[in-house]
């Protein structure tokens, strides 16, 4: 799972106000190399919630993108590597996501996120 | 340059007798989308439909069409990404017999045809024929026959600069099961662009490693892509992955793809380390989906702020016709027969929630809505959508929103009563506050009338109950079923 992916979801458990952003539960990270596409992640600069994009960088162990974004860095192709490796190339393999209001614990096995609700959660 | 171009969509099977015309329904769509796509239409335009003429005497499934193009780069990229257009062609003349041929080509213009002719330049001249194999001997006393046309240029069979066809349709018996065909009539053109021919070969199902029951053939998603208007760096969205033969295919034209299903096995585990949806993309050295994930489109966990964030939605929603569609809640649990139930703390981590059947209308609701909210304005919903065949007005029935605006509809037969049709979709408005209030309305209903909506929408017993038991009386289906070209979307 990509931060990026990260980035996009939420608790959707019932009654459930604040399901982002998912903590991270580490047990095993890897890297994975992705094409660089400059349109691409200026597409998804102004989607992304960019404090979540960094928590969950730095909880990767990586510290360094910045804490305030202004829309010039896109300009910098130093900015958007950093962007890009963040977003794409730091890969949960095997851990979790876990609720922030409930600590319900989503579990990711061989990179892929299990989101699917139990029948009381619904 | 150019005015009329034909479009002359036969791919030809392994031998030139065996054509093969299917997906007929599905031509003047793709090439609608991928001339948007390669910027064929004026951005203030409304209306972004091509002009198309028919030949003389030709029926609407013609394997010959002239449209209206704006330049030879636009029509040599949608020939280069159709699937379904065997070749672009400039036209020098056409004729109902080869004298009036030839008195076309003469009369086109010198200054058009000449830069094609020059001595410094090679070429090579094809004939084809539609629906007859014609001999060796009688194609060289055709290609002699055009003598009248000046060429200067070398004959070079191997890598041609320019490439001149001499086609022909004549009534020669055996149509391929299409109508018959009046007239003779002959064209000569020159080819401006033709299909990638090794695109479907290479990446057919049966040569791929993970296979479902439900995957998409290549030939449909790569068309589904191209509907989608998939280009690099744009971010695509199939809700129904499986094992992700319509994501291979945008990922094939660029596309940074997420896939998500409700089937953990499927998308999480597939047959083992070498054979599951990450190997499909590594066998066809593609990049790996940004995303996969589990979860259910009726409950989809995308954080509430959301939005437009997907260039194009592509899926093959489960119907329950081939595989039934689930989603979250017990299926008792939905039905009543049971009261709420809490999964006790010590199994929680390795339990596994019961689901329950999703209607096909709840399905469609919970599409149009995702959509409605995470795609970009501009973007493209393209899915397909199961009709029954005796419902004689299926227009009506397609599902709307007033988020999307209905680009193109292309029916396949897939039954005797069963057809789906691929619905392609424009998001054309912003997803507003009283659009997802009314959406939310509409989910909880769902819920509250859960068996209600599956008994409405339960399509597997219309398509699979005794014929009798169909609705309408039988004279009236039957009337409506001879309306319709029997030869449509099969094997002709």
């Amino acid at each position: 799972m990509r931060l990026l992916t990260h980035n996009m979801l939420s608790s959707n458990i019932k009654g459930v106000t604040n399901g982002f952003p998912l903590r991270l539960e580490i047990e095993k990270a890897v890297e994975k190399q992705v094409d660089f596409n400059v349109d691409f992640l200026k597409n998804m600069f102004v989607k992304i919630e960019w404090k979540a994009l960094v928590d969950a960088s730095r909880a990767m162990g990586y510290v360094d993108l910045p804490d305030q974004t202004e829309p010039s860095m896109l300009d910098s192709d130093e900015f958007l590597k950093k962007f890009h490796h963040a977003l794409l190339e730091l890969h949960l393999e095997e851990g979790a996501l876990i609720c922030p209001e409930t600590d319900r614990r989503f579990p990711v096995n061989k990179g892929i996120p299990n989101m699917l609700l139990h029948e009381d959660e619904v | 340059m150019c005015g009329h171009v034909t479009v002359y969509p036969i791919r030809v099977k392994d031998i030139a007798s065996s054509c093969v015309l299917r997906l007929l329904d599905y031509r003047k769509p793709e090439v609608e989308s991928l001339a948007e796509l390669f910027g064929a239409f004026d951005s203030s335009a409304n209306h972004n439909s091509l002009e198309w003429r028919l030949p003389l005497h030709h029926h609407p499934d013609s394997p010959f069409h002239f449209v209206r193009l704006p330049s030879e780069d636009v029509a040599r990229n949608i020939a280069n990404r159709s699937i379904l257009v065997k070749g672009i062609y400039e036209p020098w003349g056409e004729g109902s017999s080869y004298e009036e041929l030839e008195e076309a080509i003469r009369a086109y213009p010198d200054e058009w045809k000449l830069p094609y002719l020059s001595s410094e330049s090679t070429f090579k001249i094809t004939v084809d024929s539609f629906g007859k194999v014609i001999s060796f001997q009688e194609q060289n006393d055709r290609i002699r026959g055009l003598s009248y046309i000046p060429f200067k240029g070398r004959v070079n069979l191997r890598n041609p600069e320019h490439k001149f066809w001499l086609m022909e349709t004549d009534n020669y018996g055996s149509n391929n099961g299409l109508p018959p065909i009046v007239q003779r009539r002959i064209f000569f053109g020159r080819e401006v662009g033709a299909a990638d021919r090794k695109l479907l070969p290479t990446y057919q199902l049966k040569s791929r490693t993970y296979l479902g029951p439900t995957a998409m053939d290549a030939e449909m998603a790569f068309l589904m892509a191209n509907q989608a208007l998939v280009t690099p760096g744009k971010l695509v969205y199939d809700p129904f992955v499986g094992t992700g033969s319509i994501l291979i295919a945008a990922s094939h034209f660029g596309a940074m793809t997420m896939g998500a299903d409700i089937d953990i096995r499927v998308v999480r585990d597939g047959r083992g380390p070498d054979c599951n949806v990450w190997s499909n993309f590594k066998q066809y050295g593609l990049p790996m989906p940004i995303s996969l994930l589990r979860a259910d489109n009726n409950l989809p966990p995308w954080r509430p702020g959301l939005r437009e964030v997907f260039d194009a939605i592509i899926c093959d929603p489960p119907y329950g016709v081939r595989a039934g569609g689930r989603k979250s809640g017990g299926r008792k649990l939905l039905k009543g027969t049971v009261g709420p139930y809490t999964v006790p703390d010590d199994k929680r981590t390795d339990h596994i929630p019961s689901t329950a059947p999703y209607s096909l209308v709840e399905c469609v609701h919970d599409l149009l809505d995702l959509a409605a909210r995470m795609l970009v304005v501009g973007g493209r919903l393209v899915f397909f959508y199961p009709v029954l065949r005796e419902d004689d007005s299926i227009d009506s029935h397609y599902p709307d929103h007033p988020c999307f605006k209905l680009v193109a509809s292309c029916e396949q037969i897939l039954s005797f009563r069963y057809s789906r049709v691929l619905l392609t979709m424009v998001k054309t408005g912003p997803y507003t506050e009283d659009i997802a209030e009314s959406a939310k309305m509409k989910h909880l209903e769902f819920k509250e009338n859960h068996l209600k909506w599956l008994e409405d929408g339960n399509l597997h017993s219309a398509v699979f109950s005794p014929a009798d038991a169909q609705l309408g009386g039988a004279s009236d289906s039957k009337s409506s079923k001879e309306l319709k070209p029997k030869y449509r979307g099969k094997y002709v």
